[in-house]
């Protein structure tokens, strides 16, 4: 280890406490002879006593009656889209697959607008699933989006 | 699971909860929601985030509850799977759920009933300063901002953390010396 690694590791383990005699003998030595390193060691210790003047806020202690129901829904919910998924695809692409079938097979409809129809179908799914995609895409990075003001 | 549930070792627990026993695992939630929490909260500077994080932790944990080992304990292991979770959300740029007048306030002033005896100007002076330093917190990289954090807010010891982070204590010595390099510098009006 540097000589500067070290002396970091010295300021660091005398600020928290976690320093042994030999390395607190060190440490003096080195602060002694170093009027720079003092003044940081002076500095980062105002900045523990800062720190230690301030704690993480304390939500309502409610939050925790009801903390592992909420999150267990979720695990419910997750169950419940799955399988509505699951079921929306397989019934959707059925009946996609039988719409274009049956218009394919119908022999009364001019092919123009057999591909009229199927065109308009095709294009719809693709803005639908393009509107999706950026909602979805939007909901996830827009760092304003729950912004109060 | 037993009547004395809430009594029960935690390994128990654990042996019962990755053989799919619910109220096993339901019982280590509420032994570690809160740390689990004010580690989010730490991370995500947002109680919403926070609360939305640690909770989708523990439903992660309890899917893959089949994989907990008794043999060592439970924080850690949730832990990583928070720390993921909670990178993620802030690599990722997600929507933070803050408003404007309330940034920073995941802070507080550990004193503040005795500061407000002193006056409404020191009391002033208090807030601001707990609003630069939160400000100078969330300015940090996410990697210095959690061992600091973890350090200075839960009160771990050096070899806790590495072991929460899975690396050497000489690592965990230098990030806390780059975060603290760095806040001192934003704060070097105050000190």
């Amino acid at each position: 280890m540097d000589r500067l690694d070290r002396t970091k590791e010295l300021l660091m383990r005398a600020l928290d406490d976690e320093l042994a005699p030999e390395e607190q003998r060190e440490l003096d030595a080195l602060l002694a002879d170093d009027p720079k390193l003092r003044a940081e060691h002076d500095s980062l210790g105002r900045l523990k006593e800062v720190t230690g003047t301030m704690k993480l806020r304390h939500p309502p202690e409610e939050l925790w009656d009801d903390y592992w129901n909420t999150a267990y829904s979720r695990v419910e919910r997750g169950i419940g889209w799955i399988l509505v998924s699951f079921g929306v695809i397989v019934v959707g692409g059925w009946a996609g697959w039988q719409f274009v079938t049956d218009l394919i097979a119908d022999t009364g409809m001019p092919p123009l607008i057999k591909a009229g129809i199927l065109a308009g179908s095709l294009g719809l799914v693709i803005l639908t699933v393009s509107v999706l995609r950026q909602r979805l895409f939007v909901r996830q990075t827009d760092p304003y989006k729950d912004i109060q003001r | 699971m037993s009547a004395g549930s809430t009594d029960m070792p935690e390994s128990a627990l654990m042996a019962l909860a990755s053989r799919g026993d619910e109220a096993a695992f339901g019982e280590l939630v509420r032994r570690n929601m809160r740390r689990a929490y004010f580690s989010a909260l730490g991370l995500t500077g947002s109680h919403e985030d926070a609360l939305d994080l640690s909770q989708e932790a523990f439903t992660r944990a309890l899917r893959a509850s089949r994989r907990l080992d008794p043999e060592r304990p439970f924080y850690p292991w949730l832990y990583g799977i928070l720390r993921r979770l909670c990178l993620n959300h802030l690599r990722d740029g997600r929507a933070r759920s803050v408003k404007l007048e309330t940034a920073g306030s995941w802070l507080v002033a550990e004193s503040r009933e005795r500061a407000a005896e002193t006056g409404p100007e020191r009391t002033t002076e208090r807030e601001e300063l707990r609003r630069r330093v939160a400000a100078a917190i969330e300015a940090l990289t996410p990697i210095q901002r959690e061992v600091l954090l973890l350090r200075e807010f839960e009160g771990l010891r050096y070899a806790e953390i590495a072991a929460l982070l899975e690396v050497p204590e000489g690592t965990v010595m230098s990030r806390l010396y780059a975060a603290r390099k760095a806040l001192a510098t934003a704060l070097e009006d105050e000190l």
